[in-house]
């Protein structure tokens, strides 16, 4: 419930929190239009190298807001330890999530390509001289089928 | 077997005899927080679970197409506007939320100060901010739907899989007005234009030039010049059909807690105008509860905000 603070110091956090979550949201824009060649043309490094730079920093700015929010503007900073950990440690599980349903994706792509090359495969007819499979010696004629 | 279990319960007993000075024996709150504000905060992890679930689809959806929509290019639209301005609107419904999300906080710091004019002054702004922001999805969502025959089976946005040239009706070059033609690059974006259904034309960027111009093409037929089908006139593809129902669901989804949310912000500040919780003396913990499932929503935009419109 914050009781430690006073009541000043509360609205102080409350415009500082104003402020630097704008501030993020702006610095967020501004790289985006920017990475994305939006503000300058001809500039821009949302490929390659900088596109892992641009979707880490991207990444890092929202993961802390979300923290600055839980923990400051829910008050999760001032709870005790217990409920805390209750809550946000089985967020932890998402990371596993995150990495078993992304790789899972890239196969389905990976698989989608093989699909479309076996569906536009030609296969030649085989003549009727020359049958498919191998026969074992001895299987007679009769058991051929 | 009795003879075993008896003493079993015996043993039990002392066991817990020895240890009733470490058990919870009712009165005292569990991590001193209050009945209704743990479960809010239960509800609200699981909510999270609900929400990861739908992005982690949309990553992994997005993972297995060859291309993607670019979302500069999808969520350019602004109201009175006609030019094309990539997430400036969006960044606005933002503002909104963090503003909203200020004012809920100064909401359950007056509650504390069981100043009940502040609550009901602070909420009101809260729902004000939610309603906004309502009327801001409603306004992308109709851009979409109306005017770019977007819905959840169809996707008109795509992108240029490998460099070629736009064709007219007739099978022949495309020309910009300077006589040079009209080619397209690798990644570059495209809004197919559909009329009764049927694909007509193509909008897409003027990539030679600077600044957000609008090119509208008619014709649907593309030529490759490079690539896996160089050579080939081929249609134009619409873009990945899931984009469409990934959008609509997951920030439908969001929008449903938007609004849910203002139906009960609207409740309670009428019940603490009321003098509700004034009469229960426990510092209006139900503007604080209404308060954790607020800043949620905002929590939650951060990344739906990142998902759909950063990466």
């Amino acid at each position: 419930m914050a009781g430690h603070q006073t009541y000043e110091e509360q609205k102080a956090l409350v415009f500082y929190g104003l402020k630097l979550l704008g501030a993020i949201t702006i610095v967020e824009v501004v790289v985006a239009l920017l990475a994305k060649g939006h503000l300058i043309h001809g500039i821009k490094f949302s490929e390659g190298f900088g596109h892992y730079l641009y979707m880490l920093l991207m990444i890092g700015f929202s993961l802390y807001k979300a923290y600055f929010i839980i923990f400051f503007f829910m008050h999760m900073a001032y709870e005790v330890r217990g409920l805390a950990m209750s809550v946000l440690l089985p967020t932890g599980l998402l990371v596993w999530a995150i990495i078993a349903f992304f790789q899972e994706g890239s196969s389905w792509g990976a698989r989608r390509e093989l699909i479309k090359e076996k569906n536009e495969e030609i296969i030649k007819p085989v003549p009727a001289s020359q049958p498919q499979g191998y026969w074992l010696p001895g299987i007679t004629e009769r058991n051929k089928g | 077997m009795a003879e075993t279990s008896v003493t079993h319960a015996h043993e039990m007993h002392e066991h817990d005899h020895s240890e009733e000075a470490q058990l919870w024996e009712g009165g005292k709150e569990p991590f001193r927080a209050s009945y209704g504000k743990l479960m809010m905060w239960y509800f609200l992890l699981s909510d999270a679970f609900t929400f990861a679930g739908f992005l982690i689809a949309y990553g992994a959806l997005r993972f297995s197409m060859p291309t993607w929509p670019e979302p500069d290019f999808v969520f350019g639209s602004l109201p009175f506007v006609q030019a094309h301005w990539p997430l400036i609107f969006v960044t606005f419904m933002t503002f909104v939320l963090i503003f909203s999300s200020v004012t809920m906080v100064r909401a359950v710091q007056e509650g504390h100060r069981e100043n009940q004019k502040g609550v009901v002054f602070w909420m009101l702004l809260t729902i004000l901010g939610g309603a906004t922001f309502l009327g801001s999805q409603a306004y992308e969502w109709t851009t979409l739907i109306v005017k770019e025959n977007m819905s959840l089976s169809q996707n008109p946005f795509g992108r240029h899989i490998a460099d070629g040239v736009y064709l007219n009706e007739n099978g022949s070059e495309a020309k910009k007005p300077d006589g040079s033609p009209l080619e397209f690059h690798k990644g570059e974006s495209y809004l197919m234009h559909i009329h009764d259904g049927h694909p007509t034309g193509l909008v897409f960027h003027d990539a030679s030039q600077p600044g957000e111009k609008m090119i509208q093409h008619e014709g649907t037929k593309i030529k490759y010049t490079t690539g896996a089908y160089a050579g080939q006139v081929r249609e134009a593809e619409m873009g990945p059909k899931a984009f469409g129902a990934l959008f609509f669901f997951i920030t439908g989804f969001h929008g449903f807690h938007v609004f849910s949310g203002v139906l009960f912000l609207t409740i309670i500040m009428i019940n603490a105008a009321g003098g509700v919780y004034a009469a229960r003396r426990n510092g209006y913990e139900m503007v604080e509860k209404i308060g954790l499932y607020w800043h949620f929503v905002d929590l939650v935009w951060v990344f739906v905000f990142l998902v759909f419109y950063l990466l």
